[in-house]
């Protein structure tokens, strides 16, 4: 009996490759990841062309994110949260998310302390930056490096 | 629509700084997302989110795709007066979801 080996083979080969392809271009994600510039974008058009002053914010995040899908995030800025001084707006970017933008909170002098705290995601190593908007108009800021080994958004 | 859940302490003294704290079952999908044949999964997500202290705003919060699934927050407020909490959520088609706590203030 003679073997119809090598036809088959052609065909599992074609399928193989075929098949590949398809694998690979389902994991591609839909849209391109955020810049760098994306995020300074991003900054610019909820700020303006305002200086950001380093300093007075502090951002509590692992500095090893084991699952990107869910991050714990804690920002707090120096404020006496009073109705003279008070922070307005605290802003967080990513350079590598597709949208920079990740998440805005609003406070006022009710808030009575400027500590907030939420869960993110993060596609990968990255370093966050967050603005917070004081209520004279000035803006702080302050920046965080967390390495993930699970991204958010790759996978599926 | 979904599950809430509210940690806020009943009673304060006035001044008090108190911590609360809102979850909401919500899966936040992304829209980047696909599914098993390829397709692209519509995005679906909770965009907004705000804490009434008897009817006036005292935080708020704007949602991204970048919020993990059952978005979870801690933030402050100044205990003033006795009466009610209202944490509301918004999804981006307008569906709004909400929970109340009482609180009472002692001087």
């Amino acid at each position: 009996m003679k073997p119809e080996q090598p036809s088959t083979d052609i065909d599992r080969r074609a399928f193989l490759v075929g098949g590949m392809g398809l694998a690979v271009a389902s994991f591609l994600p839909l849209s391109t990841k955020a810049a760098p510039a994306d995020m300074q974008a991003a900054v610019k058009e909820l700020f303006g062309d305002r200086p950001l002053q380093e300093g007075g914010v502090t951002i509590t995040i692992p500095p090893i994110a084991e699952n990107g899908y869910s991050v714990p995030l804690t920002i707090d800025v120096d404020s006496p949260m009073t109705p003279e001084d008070y922070v307005k707006k605290i802003a967080v970017f990513s350079p590598r998310n597709p949208i920079p933008n990740l998440v805005q909170f609003t406070l006022g002098p009710r808030t009575g302390l400027a500590r907030v705290s939420t869960r993110i995601r993060l596609a990968g190593t990255q370093k966050i930056l967050v603005v917070a908007e004081m209520s004279d108009g000035t803006l702080k800021s302050a920046a965080a490096e967390t390495m993930v080994t699970v991204a958010a958004c790759i996978i599926g | 629509m979904a599950a809430i859940r509210i940690s806020a302490m009943k009673t304060a003294k006035a001044g008090e700084i108190i911590e609360l704290k809102a979850l909401i079952r919500h899966k936040m999908e992304t829209g980047f997302r696909r599914g098993s044949r390829g397709e692209a999964i519509p995005r679906d997500i909770i965009t907004h989110f705000v804490c009434l202290y008897n009817g006036e705003a005292v935080f708020e919060a704007d949602f991204f795709p970048s919020v993990a699934a059952n978005p979870f927050l801690i933030f402050y407020t100044r205990a003033t007066e006795s009466g009610t909490l209202e944490f509301r959520w918004t999804d981006q088609h307008g569906t709004v979801s909400s929970q109340t706590a009482n609180i009472s203030v002692e001087s």
